[in-house]
């Protein structure tokens, strides 16, 4: 349960300093987490004609490959990730199960056609990173506003939230971890 | 009062699409929403036979029946659903139709998630509001009960002094008394002036329910809890969220029953069967039951530990044959309550049946004076009611058991309430329900003399 695999998929995020996202994950879950150089292709979630990935295909490539061993796998990809009906997601996690991915596409500031900051991408990307893994502790979404498990549809609303859990959240990561 | 909870709100998901069934699902879940889906027309219209469904989210292009004509086919017995149309092939021709036909929102997939959680979003208050709306209807109906707790006499008075010294609190009541002497209207007087007013009075007849179904009855299951178990289920306990349960019967309670109940008063949080979730236990708590707790409690019928927990504030009501002083005002309400029922004119009761009606013992209490007092109505054709229209029991339980003549039963009666008050005309008068003329002809007619 306390093992996390920190997965570069495709091109690898350059401007992330993976090493400061486990540390931030370590920081705040009781997990001890690992970056794993694998090379995985994710090209077959790709969806030609929306150039975006599917988030539930690249979560089975992710649990079809045996030699990932940990019991939570975080993936991580520069590519913009969609399900089927909405036209994104930032990331996607199995509840209650091991695999998670997140994308930094949209969580650059130049995105949203704003100057380039390595510090707010690092901190929406630790965000995302414990989000998704609350998920797969068997948590759903928060509704207290000062909690990193209140859902996220604006890269705004991820500003809003500290990086870290709220009281009720945090207790229940106790109870499994 | 109580915050809300989305996994009260049950959304149908119908497309043709897997992938897009799995996805919104998955999503929705992620906010806690209650989930069910529909790969076509036929399997939504079978899930919304099944259960309550709140929001559909209703693919239009679908094999067979398209998404249009199913919304039509569900505005035909169904208008509370909330229907948000998403759609690939979206054409102002077809969202004019949806709209038109009741849809209350209509959007294109892919759907931005902020659209889409926004949609919802509004959705969910707008059932919020009518779920409000419909408690404060029900509850403004059920404000009638309040005045139908019948009674001047002293013992009735002190009932409702304490019903309005406890209602604002939250304190846990008990209720006593015999059967049928009305423990649930006191129970609703009590929730009707509480803070909780606006809120369901879910009363629960414990001894009505087997032992083996009250565990699910109150606490409601997951689907798939057990065999027999399609669906998810509310308990009693969730059902009186916010509101005031009310345990008649408390008494027969099965030993495990208690134990079950009494954790729920402790931890004020409860699972449902099968259920991983903790559901928040906010209601106000009511118990009622004819027998004699602390008896009980010595044979160990009832856990001491839960009887000291129900028995914070007591109410005591009186059986009817304590106080006779309110027989008249009931039986004018029941005869007035049951002819305007069957569209009668209001017959006079005549002295002799009154006569009887004050004699008589009442073990039924309120209820059997009740049903006397309907029967009578069946059985009157149009004249003044009397002792023959009263059913065979009330008369005899009077006059047979005794051996005695109406007129002596009736001697007997006034002395002893006489004697009762020392001989104070007015309070006597007040208590047989007669003006102070009629007791003065009585005792002349019976020739009743004070004591030296």
């Amino acid at each position: 349960m306390r093992d996390v695999s920190i997965i570069p998929l495709g091109a690898h995020p350059r401007d992330i300093r993976l090493e400061d996202l486990k540390a931030g994950i370590e920081r705040v879950l009781p997990v001890t987490a690992s970056v794993v150089m694998h090379p995985l292709d994710i090209d077959v979630a790709l969806d030609g004609s929306r150039k975006q990935y599917h988030s539930t295909s690249v979560l089975t490539l992710l649990l079809g490959r045996s030699e990932l061993s940990s019991s939570r796998l975080l993936g991580i990809t520069s590519f913009d990730l969609f399900v089927p009906v909405l036209t994104f997601v930032f990331g996607q996690a199995q509840v209650n199960n091991r695999a998670a991915v997140f994308s930094t596409f949209r969580l650059h500031n130049e995105f949203y056609g704003l100057p380039r900051s390595g510090e707010i991408l690092a901190e929406r990307c630790l965000k995302e990173a414990l989000h998704e893994l609350g998920h797969t502790y068997g948590l759903r979404h928060c509704l207290d506003y000062p909690c990193v498990m209140n859902s996220s549809t604006y890269v705004e609303d991820i500003d809003l939230k500290p990086p870290d859990f709220c009281l009720p959240c945090r207790d229940h990561l106790n109870s499994v971890l | 009062m109580s915050a809300f909870d989305p996994s009260d709100i049950t959304i149908m998901i119908v497309d043709d699409e897997a992938s897009v069934r799995q996805s919104l699902e998955a999503w929705f879940e992620d906010d806690g929403y209650t989930m069910v889906t529909a790969q076509n027309a036929a399997e939504a219209l079978q899930r919304l036979q099944e259960g309550t469904i709140d929001i559909i989210l209703l693919d239009i292009k679908m094999p067979g029946m398209d998404g249009l004509a199913l919304q039509d086919r569900i505005r035909e017995f169904n208008s509370d659903v909330i229907i948000i149309i998403i759609t690939a092939f979206a054409t102002v021709d077809t969202a004019v139709r949806a709209l038109k036909a009741g849809a209350f929102d209509y959007t294109t997939k892919p759907v931005d998630p902020d659209e889409l959680s926004h949609l919802v979003r509004k959705a969910v208050e707008n059932i919020r509001l009518l779920r409000e709306n419909k408690a404060m209807r029900e509850s403004l109906d059920q404000l009638q009960y309040v005045d139908d707790i019948i009674g001047q006499s002293p013992q009735m008075q002190k009932v409702l002094e304490l019903v309005k010294t406890v209602a604002p609190t939250d304190s846990t009541v008990l209720i006593l008394g015999e059967s049928g002497t009305g423990k649930e209207l006191i129970a609703r007087a009590i929730h009707m002036n509480s803070r909780r007013r606006y809120f369901p009075l879910i009363p629960v007849n414990c001894g009505a329910i087997p032992e083996t179904l009250l565990e699910s009855e109150l606490f409601g299951h997951e689907k798939g809890a057990f065999t027999g178990a399609q669906y998810r289920r509310k308990g009693k306990f969730e059902m009186a969220q916010g509101g005031t349960l009310f345990l008649d019967e408390i008494g027969t309670l099965g030993l495990k029953s208690q134990v079950d109940l009494l954790r729920v008063l402790q931890d004020k949080e409860f699972h449902r069967i099968g259920g991983e979730r903790l559901v928040k236990a906010d209601f106000r708590l009511i118990c009622a039951t004819n027998l004699d707790l602390e008896e009980e409690v010595k044979h160990a019928r009832f856990r001491e530990d839960l009887y000291y927990r129900i028995n914070v504030f007591t109410i005591l009501l009186p059986p009817l044959r304590d106080r006779r002083a309110d027989i008249p005002l009931l039986a004018r309400h029941f005869i007035e309550q049951h002819a305007k029922a069957m569209n009668k004119p209001v017959p006079e009761l005549r002295s002799d049946a009154m006569d009887v009606l004050l004699t008589h013992n009442w073990p039924g209490n309120v209820r059997e004076l009740e049903n006397a007092l309907e029967r009578a109505l069946v059985i009157n054709q149009g004249s003044a009611i009397a002792p023959d229209d009263l059913p065979v029991q009330v008369g005899r339980a009077t006059a047979g058991t005794r051996n005695t003549t109406l007129a002596e039963i009736e001697k007997e009666f006034i002395l002893r309430t006489l004697e009762s008050h020392g001989w104070n005309i007015t309070r006597s008068a007040e208590q047989l329900g007669i003006d102070r003329v009629t007791l003065y002809n009585k005792i002349e007619k019976y020739g009743l003399k004070r004591p030296e």
